[in-house]
């Protein structure tokens, strides 16, 4: 047998993590791209402080919507805040609240479905409840969350998180519920393995390569959503400069301003595209048989 | 077939149960004491007494439940604690314009998002079908608030085609309606046509490759007759499905939508009664839109029957 043709086994056991991710980037170079736009625009949030900003929330009455210009690169808003600060503080909110709801969500995703992949007499009444849940329209749902719990970067985290984490769940017991079958599973058993040595050596597994991909599109509907929420009052509190937000401010003027709201809403869609477009990557990378819907 | 309409019809009732169970609870679940939420910040404990005994917390959680539902189902939704309005009122008053963006949205994506589906599986592979795709990775990460207040710029304000913001009623007459809608419904589309167009070309894809398009072809028919008489009502399963689970983002989106370009309908409403913590109103609003769209995917359900008769046995 010529051991080369078989995809898998050029990538060794023993081959170094760099190794690893070179042969994985040089199947999938149409990664790259989103990949460096993403790692950019982690960069710019995190080194927001030293990118020629001012402090995003200060106010200067004197200079009200002004152009663009080379002390506002964006111009200022309503209150004379420097768009441009406020547009690159904005980065660390969406991306804190896309990253935390992904994994937050993966997490609780995969605790509820492996439950229910195992236990035949939980499985339909944790199902009925996730089929509830999936039924409510997922922005509706934050929405109403939000409305009651108050505006707050904590609030929101929670409302979206709840709203994503059945389609984890469903989609980690749709996975275990094949695994289940598969005679490994029979061996581990005759071999004296324990649950909890199933569930984390042969099952846990074969749940990562789908869930991560499915991680990458909750974290980029995470930032819409965000935005979303922001934008029609639901979301962070005003204070907080995130995208939403700063276009919601501008939703009085966008008229005479529109610059206002073409910022962020450009930075939003780059940040968007370029997760989304990772997320398409990964899932021809990992299993190219996964479906194409989300 | 008719058994299979009632089993799906049954099975559809534990979900409704659920949805109506998860939305009645969601003010339970909310941290503090319902009645100060809803009685606001300010209130007196006068006030608050009286919220508590509207709301009849003093009774236990399921007999609460069960009034509740039994008042929906005969139609009373309770009342907006802003305007002692019945909610069921408001909800009626606000419906017209949401219901009008929704199903013109709908048939402007289908009647697009199909056809650019079936192309591109038919042009696999060639400069056009790319396109599509990228068309479909960008539609789907721009969020409503750019593509909306990109099409008001462009259309609205620069060319001065279109109105750019309100709202024409029906009764009005037909043209200022579309008039007023076309723009809204073609901002609300743009995310609808990218799922729809990927699912319809991944299905067309893998029905092109069957035997008996090979026979079609085989016995002279032409490219037309093949796509979309033998091929597109076979693959037709996944695109009917997508285009009811996508209703989901239409829901969400006609909210921004309609404060994009400043409709009064049922998002208008449900900004109004955020901002004013207004939580029967919320709810009743998340009840509709959530029972719409179950009852919305019961009739894909059933409507899989007309395009694959095996299903109904």
């Amino acid at each position: 047998m010529n051991i080369s043709s078989h995809p898998a086994s050029v990538i060794d056991r023993r081959a170094s993590i760099w190794e690893r991710s070179f042969s994985f980037v040089r199947r999938q170079p149409m990664i790259i791209g989103p990949a460096l736009t993403l790692a950019a625009l982690i960069v710019m949030a995190i080194a927001a402080p030293w990118l020629g900003t001012v402090d995003p929330g200060a106010l200067d009455p004197a200079a009200r919507l002004r152009d663009l210009s080379p002390e506002h690169w964006f111009g200022t808003d309503l209150l004379g805040r420097d768009l441009y600060s406020r547009v690159i503080y904005g980065a660390r909110v969406s991306l804190i609240v896309g990253f935390t709801v992904a994994l937050l969500a993966s997490a609780f995703g995969i605790l509820i479905g492996v439950i229910s992949g195992f236990s035949r007499w939980l499985d339909p009444v944790i199902m009925r409840i996730m089929d509830g849940m999936m039924a409510i329209p997922s922005i509706l749902l934050a929405i109403a969350l939000v409305a009651l719990t108050g505006a707050s970067m904590r609030n929101v985290i929670f409302a979206i998180t709840l709203a994503e984490v059945p389609r984890v769940a469903r989609l980690v017991r749709s996975v275990v519920l094949s695994i289940r079958e598969e005679p490994y599973i029979d061996a581990a058993i005759i071999g004296g393995a324990g649950p909890i040595r199933i569930i984390w050596k042969h099952v846990l597994p074969n749940t990562v390569a789908p869930v991560t991909v499915q991680a990458t599109y909750i974290c980029a509907s995470a930032m819409i959503a965000e935005s979303i929420l922001s934008f029609i009052g639901a979301g962070l509190p005003p204070t907080v400069p995130s995208w939403g937000n700063i276009i919601a401010e501008g939703r009085m003027v966008w008229q005479i301003k529109p610059t206002l709201i073409f910022f962020p809403a450009l930075f939003l869609s780059i940040n968007i595209l370029a997760i989304n477009m990772l997320g398409d990557g990964l899932r021809e990378a990992l299993d190219p048989r996964l479906p194409k819907e989300r | 077939m008719l058994t299979y309409v009632l089993r799906r019809c049954m099975a559809t009732l534990p979900v409704i149960l659920v949805v109506s169970l998860f939305v009645f609870s969601l003010l339970y679940i909310a941290p503090g004491d319902p009645a100060l939420i809803i009685a606001g910040d300010q209130a007196t404990p006068e006030v608050v007494e009286r919220v508590r005994h509207s709301l009849g917390l003093d009774k236990p959680f399921l007999v609460r439940f069960y009034e509740w539902g039994w008042n929906i189902i005969r139609g009373d939704l309770g009342r907006s604690v802003l305007s002692g309005k019945p909610v069921a009122e408001l909800i009626l008053q606000r419906i017209e314009p949401t219901i009008s963006l929704m199903a013109l949205t709908l048939i402007l994506s289908v009647g697009i998002a199909v056809p650019l589906g079936v192309a591109a599986a038919w042009a696999r592979g060639t400069f056009f079908d790319r396109f599509a795709m990228i068309f479909c990775v960008a539609g789907f990460s721009l969020p409503l608030f750019v593509t909306g207040y990109l099409f008001a710029y462009v259309f609205g304000l620069k060319l001065g085609w279109l109105p750019v913001q309100g709202y024409s009623p029906l009764e009005k007459g037909v043209l200022p309606w579309l008039r007023s809608l076309i723009l809204p419904a073609s901002a609300l589309a743009v995310v609808y046509v990218a799922l729809i167009t990927r699912i319809t070309r991944a299905s067309m894809l893998e029905v092109l490759s069957r035997d008996y398009i090979r026979t079609a072809r085989a016995k002279g028919l032409g490219s037309l007759a093949i796509l979309f008489v033998h091929a597109l009502k076979n693959a037709a399963i996944p695109i009917i499905t997508v285009v009811g689970t996508g209703v989901a983002l239409l829901i969400g989106g006609s909210v921004v939508a309609e404060s994009v370009f400043a409709l009064p309908g049922l998002g208008r409403l449900t900004i109004d009664a955020i901002l004013s913590r207004d939580y029967p109103v919320i709810q009743g609003v998340v009840l509709l839109f959530s029972i719409s769209y179950v009852l919305l995917n019961l009739l894909v359900d059933i409507l899989y029957t007309v395009f694959d008769p095996r299903i109904s046995y």
